[in-house]
């Protein structure tokens, strides 16, 4: 079988394969270039390297089941797309989530969103050959990280946001650690600006390279940073404001020319305001439901089960707070809609009425039921609009289930964005679209 | 044959330096990419549990190359594939023999040069090997047989050859300050002072050409920002089918351009091993005071002098490596014909120009 690229290959040209294990095709996609010199004459873009067939998977998977895949979707952010899926199945149940999870889920989800650009900006610069660039910003990310995995238990599978809430509330000293990622953030955000923002050679790079009208992003389907680069004002969380997006304040950074150095600014902007956002929350975030335990320990969840199996009537147990469902106490403040959520551990430990609930949760069949209809919902995602499209027939099982994957979308431009351009524009543009594997090809 | 002997022993000498300092220029690199990177950099290599920050890496490195595969694609061009680093490496290794290292040494009433020729054109001399180390180059990357090395082959051969044009005209404004190609007569003139008190270094007479030669030698040394014909992001590079140490002599060559070039920018602009003030007798300061040292001090610190200058050029080429990105191909050539060119003819003009008016 021949490529269409070489069916149209023209004299004198020459055909280069770049990709899928090319430093700069991030793993999962191939580009085939037909070459004039340096310059690209022809390309043709072939995806689907990371293809784990997601979207037929969730149709034999049960709704709780399927939260875990969704992890693995957009790797650099997993809690947006936790949310995102887990707001779809709201929206179908009809659950009002706590107000104090509400904000969890916003800081999370803005943190996430500061990961994801910057792995997607810092991957860019070094590509472009700013290898210094590329560590500051993994740094920043570090930070941002000691929050999630105190928060969550993990540093990219979180699996964190449940439908009705969260899994676990903050712990004791998040406020912290929260200040402690904003600042250094801050900090790589100015040293990043003073490497690449005003660096003649970045700026002759990536100015008016691979230019986008808005007409054209449009067409596409483009939506995030990238259509916000060429001066479209569309955000989700401003167009259909979703948790507390409504309550807090924050400004659309837009880019006028749609280029690569417009995307890059974009992002580098939005991130600036992602922080406010995460600022603005810490001030206005609830206070817990109840306090926090005084010792600051939980148990391990092999001793907390055995402790739990060994109680004396009328001692109260103490469980671990990695442990799924645990301390009832804590859940009016942070899970909502008692159908929906994994029964407390301690009750199922402790008592029949409990274990059937906990077996009623988790068996085929039985769980989360939607009612029959369809329904979707997008957030605004690390690279755009992320939507789920989940059509349930009634059973605990999605009949069909659709994720509209930003930026599938938008690398589907690439293939006209670069023809004309030179090898080495590849890279940048390619970089500034952030393109995820596993979200691209699902 | 003692001068069989003495040359004998001062190429040995230069050779050993040249080697050992390019050596530990990796570790330098590595050690100041991360400082700058807030990492701790390579620490591990060790004798018997020493470490000493690293140092034995460099050793270690080598060690590594000399026994991994060394592995030459079957579509290749055998010869000529195997040729290419050794004429990169070479070029770049021969031209130590034109770089002065101090000023004369006297021992037991002879005297010893500190510099392995001391020919006539020895800054020609020094031009032309470094521009035959393109041909390593392109044969690596026409040999390879492979589209990316082609590509990096064809750029860096491009690069290098319109870089050298500017790199040559650069040092003609030098070359009418200091009427002489012989570039230990470049560096004697270089003792002198200027209106009493400021030493004659060429970055006082030729700041334009320091600034042009600077840029131009920077794309000599294939390092980003102008690593195009590596351009590992892009095209992977001129040497994607080497392996072991033929890869490892290509990395090396980078590396011993780097510090030819610090020499150079030394013996050229920064007055190489002369210390402002320093005399065949001693300190002569131009307030008056005057510091008398034997000859042997005086030597030992000149070549110290030049050391020193070389070290800070090697230092200042490796934050640079490690500050900025890329260049595109069309910027390189941009920059080079259309801003580096038509600067370095104005500075000869200019130059022309203030000597004839200033007799």
């Amino acid at each position: 079988m021949k490529y269409r690229i070489q069916q149209e290959a023209r004299e004198g040209t020459m055909l280069l394969n770049m990709g899928p294990s090319h430093p700069a095709m991030h793993g999962t996609t191939r580009i085939m270039l037909e070459l004039d010199g340096e310059k690209v004459v022809n390309c043709e873009l072939e995806m689907g390297y990371l293809h784990r067939g997601f979207e037929k998977i969730c149709e034999s998977k049960t709704y709780f089941n399927m939260l875990i895949y969704t992890d693995r979707m957009n790797y650099v952010s997993p809690l947006i797309n936790n949310t995102g899926y887990v707001m779809a199945l709201e929206k179908m149940l009809g659950i009002e989530v706590p107000e104090r999870s509400q904000y969890i889920r916003v800081i999370l989800n803005e943190f996430s969103r500061v990961c994801d650009h910057l792995t997607a900006l810092a991957a860019m610069c070094m590509e472009c050959g700013a290898f210094t660039v590329f560590l500051y910003m993994m740094k920043a990310r570090e930070y941002i990280w000691d929050l999630m995995e105190q928060t969550t238990g993990a540093r990219m599978t979180t699996s964190f946001i449940r439908v009705g809430g969260v899994r676990s509330d903050f712990p004791a000293d998040w406020k912290e650690t929260t200040q402690i990622a904003i600042d250094e953030t801050r900090k790589v955000l100015k040293d990043c600006h003073g490497l690449m923002s005003k660096n003649k050679i970045f700026l002759n790079r990536t100015r008016d390279v691979a230019v986008v009208t808005p007409e054209l992003a449009i067409n596409y389907g483009w939506t995030g940073p990238c259509l916000r680069s060429t001066g479209v004002n569309y955000d989700v969380r401003k167009a259909f404001p979703y948790l507390v997006y409504d309550q807090l304040d924050f400004e659309i950074p837009l880019g006028e020319r749609g280029d690569n150095f417009d995307r890059y600014m974009v992002r580098m902007q939005e991130m600036e305001q992602s922080l406010r956002m995460v600022e603005q929350c810490m001030a206005k975030i609830p206070k817990p439901s109840s306090p926090y335990s005084s010792d600051g320990r939980g148990l391990d969840p092999a001793e907390a089960i055995s402790a739990s199996r060994t109680k004396k009537p009328g001692q109260g147990i103490r469980l671990s707070p990695n442990l799924e469902g645990t301390e009832k106490g804590k859940y009016p403040g942070i899970l909502a809609g008692k159908k929906y959520i994994v029964p407390p551990k301690e009750d199922t430990y402790t008592n029949i009425e409990g274990l059937i609930n906990h077996f009623k949760f988790f068996m085929r069949g039985h769980g989360i039921r939607p009612p029959k209809g369809e329904v979707y919902f997008s957030v605004e995602g690390g690279s755009g609009e992320l939507g789920f499209y989940i059509i349930s027939n009634g059973t605990d099982k999605p009949y069909r289930l659709h994720l509209r994957a930003p930026c599938f979308h938008i690398v589907a431009a690439l293939e006209e964005l670069v023809r004309g351009h030179f090898v080495a524009d590849i890279i940048p543009t390619f970089g500034s679209m952030n393109m995820i594997g596993g979200e691209l090809d699902r | 044959m003692s001068d069989w002997i003495i040359i004998l022993i001062k190429i040995i000498c230069a050779l050993v330096w040249f080697l050992v300092i390019a050596l530990y220029l990796t570790w330098v690199e590595r050690k100041e990419s991360a400082v700058i990177q807030d990492r701790i950099g390579a620490n591990r290599a060790n004798i018997w549990k020493f470490r000493v920050i690293g140092l034995f890496q460099p050793f270690a490195d080598a060690i590594k190359m000399l026994f991994k595969e060394d592995f030459t694609p079957r579509f290749s061009r055998k010869f000529l594939h195997n040729l290419a680093p050794f004429v990169s490496f070479f070029f770049v290794a021969i031209t130590v023999s034109a770089i002065p290292f101090g000023d004369v040494l006297r021992i037991g009433g002879r005297e010893i040069k500190l510099q392995i020729v001391d020919f006539n054109v020895s800054l020609l001399f020094v031009m032309a090997m470094l521009s035959l180390g393109i041909y390593g180059i392109i044969l690596a990357g026409w040999s390879s047989n492979n589209r990316y090395t082609l590509l990096g082959g064809m750029r860096g051969a491009a690069q290098l050859i319109s870089y050298e044009v500017a790199l040559g005209l650069s040092l003609i404004g030098l070359i009418m300050v200091y009427p002489s190609l012989k570039l230990s007569a470049i560096v004697h003139y270089q003792g002198e002072l200027l209106w009493g008190w400021i030493p004659k270094w060429g970055v006082f007479l030729q700041p334009l050409g320091l600034l042009i030669f600077f840029f131009a030698a920077l794309a000599e040394t294939k390092r980003v920002p102008f690593d195009l014909p590596e351009g590992e992001n892009e095209i992977v590079g001129f040497f994607t089918e080497y392996s072991g140490l033929k890869w490892g002599l290509f990395m090396f060559t980078d590396f011993m351009e780097v510090l030819i070039i610090a020499c150079l920018l030394t013996t050229l602009f920064f007055g190489g091993w002369q210390v402002p003030w320093l005399y065949a007798d001693g300190f002569h300061f131009p307030w008056g005071g005057q510091w008398l040292l034997p000859h042997g001090i005086v030597v030992a610190f000149q070549v110290l002098a030049f050391n020193l200058k070389v070290f800070f050029f090697c230092w200042l080429q490796v934050l640079i490596r490690w500050t900025y990105p890329r260049f595109r191909y069309d910027q390189v050539m941009d920059l080079g014909w259309k801003l580096l060119v038509p600067l370095s003819l104005i500075n000869i003009a200019g130059t022309a120009i203030l000597l004839s008016l200033l007799g």
